[in-house]
């Protein structure tokens, strides 16, 4: 079951929580899952990157999880 | 340190490119000349924000030798974003600022082109172009956008955020939040709290090379562009979307490129220059003046940052708010996300709220510069942190390091930190003998850290035997910062060969495999995979070959040195002997013996390229009489995980370093009351030059990242974050005046001393 911390900012959507608990083998269904449980977080998701075990991933596709992995949804960042 | 053993990184070849460069051979973006030539340029507003009731062209196209006109109510409507990679660009954005539609929101925006046969038939024409325009009150700070009444930019703007913004006209494009523990409480309970508010001003990135490009585009309604950019496919991909093509039928050739940092993503020309194209039938060159970089492409965001920390005596820092407002200019999308979220990066503080939003001004669009969004945040935080020191009388660097992350510790953006070397180059500064060398009368000495993501994203690279044994690579990244020496030294690596036997290139978009943009301080990184995996594609086909020819298993086959070794027993098929160890030479002269052609190749997503943390040290002397400042002595200190070509990465953190201190001490954008720039040239706008500086001494820190096969991280964009804060710190020892706004120009400087400082400056 991976670990996921959406954004501090959006704990109102979250009822509060800053973490929440997810079983799930990739991104997608995690994501498919974070939308279902909480569905007001759905329009900032598209605009996030992902960080999976400490690595950040700007568009984190089909990323697998691990049963333990800790996952952050963080804003993108953009390089010069 | 690492522990791997290299035989060419790590050394000091000449660049492939540097003759082409000093002898003035290589072809930049204005240098191309096709036949039958078109010269391009566009008309700009007189404006800052105004309606635009009509645009008549008829006179211009009747003027004789002018072969086409534009205006922006022809160009296709596009609701088309691309990523490129670290964030999605709103192409209608950027179509609308490149050529304005029914309204014009900053001064310089373009509002029509026209295409001739000379350059000045082109500006004669340019002249007879007549704009109707219904002036509108701009507004060109943070200040006056969020202010009640304010005049609304886009007054159909729908504000993103979290918690939900109002949903009414405003000019705040996006408000977010990021916070930890209970910040307030912890505020309360601090032995001492510093609160302060700061501001920096809208700065350009500077590259010497202006914009240019030329385009042709056929009766068969294919394009070719020749331009000056970071990212070839992001132009090709834009332009298909911004002039209504499909981008198969678009090719993007990328020049050399005289700089960028960052504002070369952005497209401001090329479509035009395809649509002129279009219309005339004829290739259209386009080069903007120094005059039209300034005022009209993207510099970085002008900001308003609060600051509030909270610290024990000891020096722990336990809480932190921080409050960033940037400006966007003239279309959402500053960097304020990532400000944001490095503004505490180098910081275990358990408790903080930090606030952060994007305000839309009638400036040009923000362009991304150099760490985007980070110097501005690390200049506020940094000089609260050095405020703290003083208060508690603590060595700068010693209650950073009381306070600095580590491997493990949670970053305020959210994961945990892999091996960074944040807590190792502030022990090898404070242990430097610059942090205690004496200083002379006037001077001060300031010390700030700042820290960078680095980029990853997508890369593709191909490395070609030639029968010879030397070799080719080839990638989609323009060469900004060496790039192109550090792949070769790559190939030579992992082949065994001598560097100057690999010839590294730059691909154009119908050549190389895609390849995200030159930025994010990404190519040695995550291109550099990808050649490292290209090269090591060719060695397991050597060893291939190698196998054939010795008439053993493949897997029997070692590489050692350069060399295929031949298991026990193997012999040559020719003599019959022992079979000895083949060069990559000597394989390569039997490629069309034993498959043909050996070409490896590779592509690869990359993560982000693993945080980069610099610490600086400056020695600043003031002239208390005109204000003047001098930048005595200044050190930079950078984990750069491994220097594959360390002159290379010396001379990136040296260039950080500098664009870093014209920041901190010269360079605005002046603005008049109606929203004019009024310096938009090199004489007005002061950058730093060779005179002004010291020679910038830097301090290689390598902890490997271990997300790269030779453990190198991002290094170009780190060491423009610090800069900001070390030279407000030494100007704050110098003269024992906190300064709050930049830059500190000999005005501000007298000014502020006139008002606060002490009777004896430098004291």
């Amino acid at each position: 079951m991976a670990t996921v911390h959406p954004p501090s900012g959006l704990a109102q959507f979250t009822g509060g929580a800053e973490s929440v608990v997810i079983d799930a083998p990739r991104v997608p269904e995690l994501m498919a899952a974070l939308r279902r449980r909480f569905p007001q977080i759905a329009d900032h998701l598209a605009e996030m990157a992902v960080a999976i075990d400490g690595e950040i991933y700007q568009d984190p596709g089909y990323q697998p999880l691990r049963a333990d992995s800790d996952v952050h949804l963080l804003p993108r960042i953009a390089g010069g | 340190m690492s522990d791997q053993t290299f035989t060419v990184v790590g050394t000091r070849p000449v660049r492939h490119d540097g003759v082409d460069k000093v002898t003035g051979r290589a072809a930049y973006g204005a240098d191309v000349h096709w036949p039958g030539l078109l010269h391009g340029v566009v008309v700009r507003s007189p404006h800052a924000h105004a309606r635009i009731l009509s645009i008549d062209t008829s006179a211009a196209e009747a003027t004789p030798g002018v072969k086409a006109v534009l205006v922006g109510r022809e160009l296709p409507e596009t609701h088309a974003s691309v990523a490129i990679g670290e964030a999605a660009i709103d192409l209608r954005d950027m179509s609308y600022s490149m050529l304005a539609r029914d309204k014009v929101l900053y001064h310089g925006q373009a509002v029509a082109a026209v295409a001739a046969t000379s350059l000045e038939i082109a500006f004669e024409a340019a002249r007879k172009v007549i704009v109707s325009y219904e002036p509108l009150q701009p507004v060109l700070t943070v200040d006056e956008a969020m202010a009640a009444g304010a005049p609304i930019l886009h007054p159909d703007l729908v504000p993103k955020g979290a918690p939900a913004p109002p949903q009414m006209p405003t000019n705040v494009a996006s408000r977010h939040e990021l916070r930890r523990g209970d910040p307030d409480a912890a505020i309360a309970r601090s032995d001492l709290v510093i609160e302060r508010e700061f501001r920096t001003p809208t700065v350009h990135q500077g590259y010497i090379e202006p914009h240019a490009c030329i385009a042709r585009c056929g009766e068969d309604g294919r394009a070719v562009v020749w331009c000056t950019t970071q990212g070839p496919f992001f132009v090709r991909d834009a332009c298909a979307a911004m002039a209504g093509l499909d981008p198969a039928h678009v090719k993007v050739v990328p020049s050399e490129i005289g700089g960028g940092f960052g504002g070369k993503i952005v497209v401001y020309l090329e479509p035009i220059a395809i649509l002129l194209s279009r219309k005339a039938q004829r290739p259209v060159k386009m080069v903007m003046s120094r005059d039209d970089v300034f005022r009209a492409t993207g510099p970085t965001s002008g900001s308003k940052i609060r600051v509030t920390l909270g610290a024990m005596r000891d020096g722990t820092l336990v809480a932190a708010r921080v409050s960033l407002w940037y400006e966007a200019g003239a279309f959402r999308g500053s960097p304020v996300g990532a400000g944001a979220m490095c503004a505490l990066a180098p910081y275990k503080i358990p408790n903080f709220f930090i606030e952060f939003a994007d305000v839309l001004v009638n400036k040009p669009k923000v362009a991304a510069y150099r760490a985007p969004g980070s110097p501005m945040a690390s200049f506020a935080v940094e000089s609260v942190v050095d405020e703290l020191a003083r208060e508690l009388n603590l060595d700068p660097i010693e209650l950073r390091l009381r306070n600095a992350n580590d491997e493990g510790d949670q970053a305020p953006y959210g994961p945990k930190y892999g091996p960074i070397g944040l807590k190792t180059l502030l022990r090898a500064a404070k242990t430097h003998p610059h942090w205690r060398a004496p200083l002379g009368p006037h001077q001060g000495r300031g010390f700030a850290i700042g820290f960078w993501f680095n980029g990853g994203m997508n890369s593709s690279a191909t490395v070609t035997l030639n029968t010879d044994g030397s070799a080719a690579v080839l990638t989609g990244n323009p060469d900004i910062g060496g790039t192109r020496a550090a792949q070769a030294m790559m190939v030579a690596e992992e082949l065994g060969i001598p560097v100057d036997r690999v010839r590294p290139g730059v691909g154009d978009t119908d050549t190389a495999g895609y390849t995200d943009l030159t930025g994010g301080s990404r190519v040695c990184f995550a291109t550099g995979m990808a050649v490292i995996r290209a090269a090591a594609d060719v060695r397991d086909e050597l060893k291939a070959r190698a196998a054939r020819m010795w008439n053993v298993e493949v897997s029997s086959v070692t590489w050692e040195q350069g060399r295929a070794v031949p298991p026990a027993g193997a012999t040559d098929a020719k003599s019959g002997a022992a079979a000895a160890p083949l060069t990559v030479a000597e394989i390569a002269s039997k490629m069309a013996h034993t498959g043909g052609p050996v070409v490896g190749r590779a592509s690869l997503y990359a993560p982000m390229a693993g945080p980069g943390f610099g610490g600086h040290i400056c020695d600043l002397e003031i002239d208390s009489e005109t204000g003047r400042s001098r930048i005595v002595r200044y050190t930079a200190f950078q984990d750069v995980g491994k220097a594959v070509h360390p002159s290379y990465v010396e001379g990136q953190i040296q260039g950080g370093v500098a664009q870093g201190i014209g920041w901190a001490l010269n360079e605005e954008y002046c603005y008049s009351r109606d929203g004019a720039m009024q310096n938009a040239g090199f004489l007005d706008y002061r950058m730093p030059v060779a005179s002004d500086l010291p020679m910038i001494e830097t301090v290689l820190i390598e902890v490997p990242n271990p997300l790269h096969p030779y453990g190198v991280r991002g290094v170009g964009e780190v060491p423009i974050v610090p800069p900001l804060a070390t030279v407000a710190n030494a100007m704050r020892a110098a003269t024992g005046v906190r300064f709050t706004e930049l830059p500190l120009s000999p005005p501000r400087v007298l000014e502020k001393i006139a008002a606060e400082a002490p009777v004896t400056v430098g004291a």
